[in-house]
């Protein structure tokens, strides 16, 4: 018999006004999955049509053998096994924080054990918060509650919508490693709504893309980002993320390097131990491209690369190029007079300069 | 100045009609109060017109039409003479009855626009916690409710102490009927007993005043539901 991955799947359709909501698509039901999209393009909508809170919505959705939806049913929000994480602050003010989370316990289907609690409560740092008042709290800390609430109901796959836009930059910093540590510690299948590429960066394995309505590209995360016809207008915020491992940590000059396959990285030592498993991110404007490999730059990685693919960019001055190196894809924003310049073409070998890369995890 | 027997009477029966009327009004203006503040039916204007119009409409016009619907050629009165209970006018359920339309608003008001500030969020919150409907209610929206629905009650039992043209109308003035503190007062101003009104009088004026001093006191120790 063959195994059959876990699997959620969506036909949804949803009118209201002028807007119209029509988002197909089906993903593994494993790690964290970001629905991305610019503001008002319904990433809040589909989310809330998930959980059952849009009881006009209309089509199909599938949880592996669960059917949440379809023609003849309609599972209500309060039996659909989810978690829901609202933008914004959504803790019970007649509540003090334990309260809050026991609200969650009591209803969990299954009898929750105290060392689960434990380990939630320990995994976003609550303890000290337990017999405050949720008005009291800080938005990062209210936020913190309202995950561990969601957690607490035990659920078979975690709904966020934009947990961090509601925050001020320094509390997002601080939200951040705790959505790291969720995704590390749990296997909870997570839909994280965003319009923020670095979160989407950070966070995401699976990608759902979507504008106006529709979704419209679908795909693991590496791959999406290195496609040169990224469906939205991604700007400064253009370039790709791998996996790679730290290899070497060189105290003398506070560097790390890390190792991907075909080919490795320096850059300034964050902290990470060696052989840990990191996410690296590198944009298109930190890329430049040139034909030899010199050596009197200060630039630290120049890898040789080989041009896949060349592009147009949104700025009728400036193109893409998409590279690779041994098996990982890199885009390069260069100008078009630079690439008649040198002349490139497809199936080039080139040297990639890399002026900065970001451990982003 | 002391109080007679009858005085009496008239302080119990104005107390017992004004508890009687704030529990059936919590009991109906609750469902109905909900009901208003969520429902999108084109008709919510007409039916917060009519649940408002005591608010406007003279004391004895309310009280005629309640007089005639209740009344045997009236459908209230034709349908408790089909019970068997007779006739509801000059009785106390009669005035039970006419006190429940008379204070309406100033019970599903301050619970409706409560609800309202309260908004959707906390109840969808709930939902995705795996609370059905009917636990949402008690355990949410009735707690973050609190404040109104004090309020309500404060509005409702004060509004109906002070009912005085529609008692006239339905109830008379019965001693241990229908003769409340209201009508009372006025029996002994008609009768120059000054003394006797005096007292109903300072007993009302104090106990009205005290019952608001409290009212603003909870709203401001525990003020509506804010997001």
């Amino acid at each position: 018999m063959v195994a059959v991955n876990p699997s959620f799947s969506a036909n949804l359709s949803l009118r209201y006004q002028q807007f119209e909501l029509n988002a197909q698509f089906s993903i593994p039901l494993k790690g964290v999955t970001a629905i991305f999209g610019h503001s008002g393009c319904g990433k809040t909508t589909l989310l809330r049509c998930i959980a059952g809170l849009e009881k006009k919505s209309t089509g199909s959705l599938q949880f592996n053998n669960d059917t949440w939806q379809d023609t003849n049913t309609f599972t209500p929000a309060h039996k659909r096994p989810i978690g829901y994480v609202f933008q914004e602050a959504s803790l019970f003010p007649h509540l003090s924080i334990q309260g809050n989370l026991d609200f969650a316990i009591r209803r969990a289907g299954e009898k929750t054990d105290a060392s689960h609690c434990e380990t939630i409560i320990d995994m976003l740092d609550l303890k000290r918060l337990l017999h405050r008042n949720p008005l009291s709290l800080s938005g990062g800390e209210r936020q913190r509650v309202a995950i561990a609430r969601a957690l607490l109901i035990r659920p078979k796959l975690l709904l966020m919508d934009e947990p961090l836009a509601s925050l001020g930059q320094s509390h997002k910093q601080e939200i951040l490693p705790y959505l790291e540590k969720l995704k590390e510690e749990t296997t909870l299948p997570v839909l994280y709504v965003s319009h923020s590429a670095e979160e989407v960066a950070r966070l995401a394995d699976y990608l759902l893309v979507m504008d106006l309505g529709n979704i419209v590209a679908q795909g693991a995360i590496t791959d999406m980002l290195s496609r040169l016809d990224f469906p939205l207008t991604l700007g400064d915020d253009a370039g790709v993320v791998f996996d790679a491992k730290v290899a070497t940590i060189d105290r003398q000059w506070h560097l790390t390097k890390a190792v991907f396959p075909g080919g490795e990285l320096w850059m300034r030592d964050s902290g990470q131990q060696c052989k840990q498993q990191v996410r690296i991110r590198v944009l298109a404007r930190d890329i430049s491209l040139s034909l030899q490999q010199h050596q009197d730059t200060s630039i630290v990685n120049c890898l040789p690369a080989i041009i896949t693919e060349m592009g147009n960019d949104q700025h009728p001055g400036q193109m893409m190029i998409k590279l690779r190196v041994g098996e990982i894809a890199l885009i390069a924003r260069i100008t078009k007079r630079s690439a008649a310049h040198l002349k490139l073409t497809t199936g080039m070998n080139v040297y990639a300069q890399i002026k900065s890369v970001a451990i982003v995890r | 100045m002391g109080l007679s027997e009858t005085d009496l009477a008239a302080i119990w029966l104005s107390l017992k009609l004004a508890s009687i009327v704030t529990i059936l009004l919590l009991l109906i203006g609750t469902p109905l109060a909900l009901w208003l503040s969520t429902t999108q039916t084109r008709f919510k204007p007409a039916i917060s017109a009519v649940v408002a119009l005591p608010l406007v409409l003279p004391p004895s016009v309310l009280g005629f039409y309640l007089l005639l619907a209740m009344g045997p050629s009236g459908p209230i009165g034709q349908f408790t003479t089909a019970l068997g209970i007779g006739t509801l006018p000059f009785t106390f359920s009669g005035l039970v009855i006419a006190s429940v339309f008379y204070s309406l608003p100033f019970v599903v008001q301050p619970i409706q626009s409560t609800f309202e500030s309260i908004g959707k969020r906390p109840l969808e919150v709930a939902a995705t916690l795996r609370a059905s409907p009917t636990d949402t209610f008690f355990n949410v929206l009735l707690p973050l409710a609190r404040p109104g629905f004090i309020t309500a009650s404060i509005l409702g039992f004060a509004h109906t102490l002070g009912e005085f043209g529609v008692i006239l109308m339905i109830g008379g003035n019965i001693p241990g009927e229908t003769q409340v503190v209201s009508v009372q007062i006025y029996d002994h101003v008609e009768a120059l007993a000054y003394d006797q009104a005096h007292t109903l009088s300072i007993i009302m004026l104090t106990f009205s005043f005290c019952i608001l001093i409290s009212l603003y006191q909870v709203n401001r120790h525990k003020p509506a539901y804010s997001a």
